[in-house]
């Protein structure tokens, strides 16, 4: 007698959108020796079952780090250049499920431009909330070289080694409630 | 349009002002270059100094500054780098990073000296600069080396190549400027 398991390969239908509070949007990359993170908050992110499309948008200028000098940096030019590429996008073009983990291709746009990504990550079925909605988790991550948008800001360190990463970690912890 | 002029060197017969003259006569009608003549009043910066009301001088320069469209920097170079009352001036009109005047100001740089070289890393290292304060800077680099020969104090150039590179940078400016305010209407 054999016993038949089902992979779970469905997306969840119908509109969502990212519950703020517990949501996530990050980043990090090598800084000296160290890590340097940062987030944007907030960010619009919306899973459109029916179309099987997930979009998502941030203002440049709603990078969050720990220091204002740091973001004044980040909106100049020399970064994110928010006075000519105010937001940050990203729309999937493909969404490949396989019971808890999931594969997402799509374009990311920064600095206004458009680079195609692979990200992967975790996905759970919709549950009831005891708030009375039904959300999903959906956990995403990726690595961009930042160049490939135009972000080749550097300083030599002293040591000769560079200040900072060019390999960007990007992550989404959405928690995506039923609109 | 109004590009501020700013030379990095206060001799009254300093050849990067000369510079700046040359550059004015390539601006496109409705443009005009505005040369500041503050930089030797700047104090030397002190955080403790750098209170509101600020200094005169630096009030006059954060306000030239924001009232300016394009700002146009020619440089000397001393000791292969940037001379200590431009960098010093940069300094006060870049505090407070998040607000100051200078972030996404379309700049350009050139440069001239009596060596061979025309501050040519004094120019890299004013780009690098600007770029830290948030401006915008535009590409493309005018090295007037063996200034004494090339340029008189009226600014004309001696050399056709030296205008044609100074045009060009001149009308990357221009161009950079316009597409900030079609972006601002």
């Amino acid at each position: 007698m054999s016993t038949l398991t089902q992979t779970q390969e469905a997306l969840p239908t119908g509109a969502w959108n990212e519950d703020p509070v517990h949501s996530h949007v990050g980043f990090e990359l090598g800084y000296a020796s160290g890590v340097f993170r940062g987030s944007f908050s907030p960010f619009d992110a919306r899973f459109d079952g029916d179309r099987g499309v997930l979009t998502g948008v941030a203002r440049a200028d709603s990078v969050h780090v720990l220091d204002e000098n740091l973001t004044a940096h980040l909106l100049a030019p020399d970064f994110f250049d928010a006075e000519r590429a105010p937001l940050l996008t990203f729309e999937s073009t493909e969404i490949r499920r396989s019971g808890g983990t999931v594969s997402v291709s799509g374009v990311l746009t920064i600095k206004g431009v458009s680079v195609p990504v692979e990200l992967e990550g975790t996905i759970d079925d919709p549950f009831l909330h005891p708030s009375g909605t039904e959300r999903f988790p959906l956990h995403l991550e990726t690595t961009v070289d930042r160049r490939a948008f135009g972000i080749d800001w550097q300083m030599e360190l002293p040591n000769g080694g560079e200040a900072l990463g060019w390999d960007v970690k990007l992550s989404a912890d959405l928690f995506l409630v039923k609109a | 349009m109004k590009v501020l002029g700013i030379s990095g060197s206060l001799r009254r017969d300093s050849y990067n002002a000369a510079l700046l003259r040359a550059a004015a006569e390539f601006l496109p009608d409705g443009a005009e270059l505005e040369p500041w003549d503050g930089l030797k009043a700047v104090p030397p910066y002190d955080e403790d100094d750098d209170v509101e009301p600020a200094p005169a001088a630096v009030a006059g320069l954060r306000d030239a500054i924001a009232g300016a469209d394009a700002i146009l920097f020619a440089t000397p170079e001393y000791n292969h780098s940037v001379p200590g009352q431009l960098k010093n001036a940069l300094d006060w009109a870049s505090r407070p990073l998040a607000t100051n005047p200078l972030r996404n100001k379309p700049v350009a740089v050139v440069g001239a000296s009596m060596g061979a070289f025309g501050a040519v890393w004094a120019q890299a290292e004013l780009r690098k600069i600007l770029a830290a304060t948030g401006a915008r800077v535009v590409d493309g680099e005018v090295a007037v080396g063996h200034a004494h020969e090339k340029l008189d104090p009226d600014g004309r150039l001696a050399d056709d190549s030296l205008g044609e590179a100074l045009a060009e940078v001149v009308e990357a400016l221009v161009t950079v400027t316009r597409a900030r305010d079609l972006l601002a209407a």
